[in-house]
């Protein structure tokens, strides 16, 4: 058990060091602005996780609650020239406000009825987005959020440094779910995903937690939003479409779905097989839409799942050996002992 | 009185398609017991064909959509055979992500084909029908009208015939079928073919009025989704009469509140009736 984590921390370490070394290794600058990007939606995914992956309630409302992240830092400070730190801080908080109300109301549904009511919702998001313009600029969309501001000697002018914040706030969003899914709450959420019953039987309050990991899920949606305003600097109403939802079940399905570290993963691998699908310009769903079929049928725990799964299954495999070892060893000296 | 009647003529015949969709989309549901996420795939791709069939063949109307359903049947029952069957005893969210991993990919071959352009389908009827001070285009009625043959048609044929029998009963009851003899594999294909033929027939009527281009599935199957909540999931009748619901509430709330929210009027009306009633209106026993 040491071992094992330790060997975890090492790992860690060892993505962090890739991580930091990355722009300084990475041949242009797009290099840089595309990874910065999929951290982003890395972190997106992390809290779309938390409801999907450990409480087993699909939401396919999230992209609309990063959306509403994004807005948040793109009006405060465009259109009341709010500053930029004081409208980020604000973009988690009021994302998971509203995660909080619609969680109160969407999660008295159960299975698909609560997905289908969530997709209603996201729809509604990025109407309201796209139809209210005198508050949201409509279509035309927000242009010309300002940077992120200096904190003390650390500017973020430039893609790299932004790179570094957003890879920062990633760390971050790591730790803390880390600490929410290794906690009671974590495994109460991971209860309700086994058996709404048997959750509700051990003393789980259902609707509390679920509401619980609908507005964490909503707080880390509003996050990636702000820092998606402040990376990208425009916004338009498609950033709540489903599809931008439907990318995210993607990364956290092959990077592997419950998982700390899944999403991340997927988050990055897809982002840089799209990238290397470019060529295929408009036409790569072409491709991008049978993987994601393939990838459901013969690959359904992806990266994280099949490796712990290998792991599990070659530990078994060594216990069951010396099991069986220790099991021999017994019936030979009971065979002595008789003699 | 005629602006009345026509918000009626529109509620009609919004809620003809949407029944359609919804139709084929609860029959489907009965099978998979997962909502199909590519039947807007379906409903786009059967548009398109009967755009490209009417267009550059100059085929008639009804021979064009005669055509397209049977293409798009074919294309639901391929679905099926190739994704749906092997997923069958995949936890719900592969299946959910397959079918969005479909409805990309046959999206993505639409744009590859005809661009991501708006397209017109001709009307076949441009005539305007007139009763005393009452005037309706010939193509809406004619939307309506075929949309109820059909509606009865199918009604008739799940009800009356023993082919139509099985697929009521798989639905009811997957094992129990199977245990009376019910060939599982046939009545899944038999059902597939129905929504996605009955998908096409729904885009080609409503294609004359309405634009066609790729993502013109999203909104249709995101209505068809509400209406089988409202209707209840599996139910028939409750497609019906969700889908007019939806139809006439949109007819009238574009009219009488405002036309650019019409399209949030069918979801705001599902977030408010599920608020107050979480089981639905019309709850069916499979929840």
């Amino acid at each position: 058990m040491k071992l094992d984590s330790r060997l975890e921390y090492g790992l860690y370490a060892a993505l962090l060091a890739i991580a930091v070394a990355f722009p300084f290794l990475a041949s242009n600058e797009y290099q840089v602005y595309v990874m910065a990007l999929a951290f982003i939606w890395a972190i997106a995914a992390m809290g779309l996780n938390i409801i999907v992956g450990y409480t087993g309630q699909l939401n396919l409302a999230h992209a609309g609650f990063m959306a509403i992240g994004a807005y948040t830092v793109g009006l405060l400070t465009v259109d009341y020239g709010v500053p930029f730190w004081i409208a980020f801080l604000l973009a988690g908080p009021l994302a998971a406000l509203l995660g909080f109300l619609g969680g109160l109301l969407s999660l008295r549904l159960k299975t698909h009825f609560f997905s289908i009511f969530t997709l209603c919702v996201g729809y509604i998001i990025y109407l309201l987005i796209e139809k209210w313009d005198t508050l949201t600029h409509g279509t035309v969309g927000v242009i010309g959020i300002p940077a992120p501001s200096p904190i003390g000697p650390f500017t973020f002018d430039n893609t790299r440094s932004v790179y570094f914040l957003v890879l920062a706030f990633l760390v971050l969003a790591i730790f803390v779910k880390r600490r929410i899914v290794r906690s009671l709450v974590g495994r109460s959420f991971v209860a309700i995903r086994n058996s709404d019953e048997l959750a509700e039987a051990l003393g789980i309050n259902l609707m509390r937690t679920k509401v619980l990991a609908f507005t964490l899920s909503t707080f880390y949606a509003g996050l990636a939003g702000g820092l998606f305003a402040g990376f990208v600097r425009f916004l338009g109403p498609d950033l709540a479409r489903e599809y931008h939802t439907f990318d995210m079940v993607a990364f956290v399905l092959v990077g592997g779905i419950g998982t700390l570290m899944g999403p991340v993963l997927g988050a990055i691998a897809l982002t840089w097989i799209t990238q290397s699908l470019q060529f295929l310009e408009t036409y790569r769903m072409i491709v991008f839409g049978p993987l994601l079929i393939l990838l459901v049928m013969f690959w359904p725990n992806g990266i994280i799942g099949t490796y712990t799964r290998w792991q599990a299954r070659r530990r078994e495999s060594g216990g069951a050996a010396s099991a069986a070892k220790r099991k021999s060893k017994e019936l030979h000296d009971e065979a002595r002992a008789n003699v | 009185m005629n602006i009345f009647f026509q918000q009626v003529l529109n509620g009609l015949t919004l809620g003809s398609v949407y029944s359609l969709v919804a139709l084929g989309l609860t029959l489907v549901y009965g099978i998979l017991h997962i909502p199909n996420f590519a039947h807007g795939a379906f409903y786009m791709v059967g548009a398109y064909i009967s755009f490209y069939l009417a267009g550059s063949f100059g085929l008639n109307f009804w021979l064009a959509m005669l055509c397209s359903a049977a293409a798009v049947a074919v294309l639901a029952m391929l679905s099926e055979r190739l994704i749906f069957h092997p997923l069958r005893n995949a936890p719900a969210l592969h299946d959910m992500i397959a079918a969005i991993g479909l409805l990309l990919f046959l999206e993505a071959v639409v744009q590859a084909i005809w661009g991501a352009d708006f397209h017109r389908l001709p009307a076949p009827y441009t005539q305007i029908l007139r009763f005393a001070d009452l005037t309706a285009p010939a193509q809406r009625i004619l939307i309506i009208v075929a949309a109820f043959i059909l509606m009865i048609g199918l009604q008739i044929f799940l009800r009356r015939t023993t082919t139509g029998s099985t697929i009521v009963a798989m639905a009811q009851n997957r094992e129990g079928a199977a245990l009376v003899g019910i060939d599982p594999v046939k009545v899944s294909l038999l059902t597939f073919a129905i929504s996605g033929a009955l998908a096409a027939v729904a885009a080609t009527l409503f294609a004359p009025i309405n634009l066609i281009f790729p993502a013109m599935g999203h909104l249709v199957i995101l209505k068809a989704f509400v209406i089988i909540i409202l209707g209840g999931m599996g139910s028939i009748p409750g497609a019906i009469v969700g889908g007019m619901i939806i139809g006439f509430a949109e007819a009238f709330g574009a009219f009488y509140i405002s036309p650019a929210y019409k399209d949030i009027i069918a979801f705001a009306l599902l977030v408010i009736i599920l608020s107050l009633r979480p089981q639905g209106l019309f709850p069916s026993e499979v929840r």
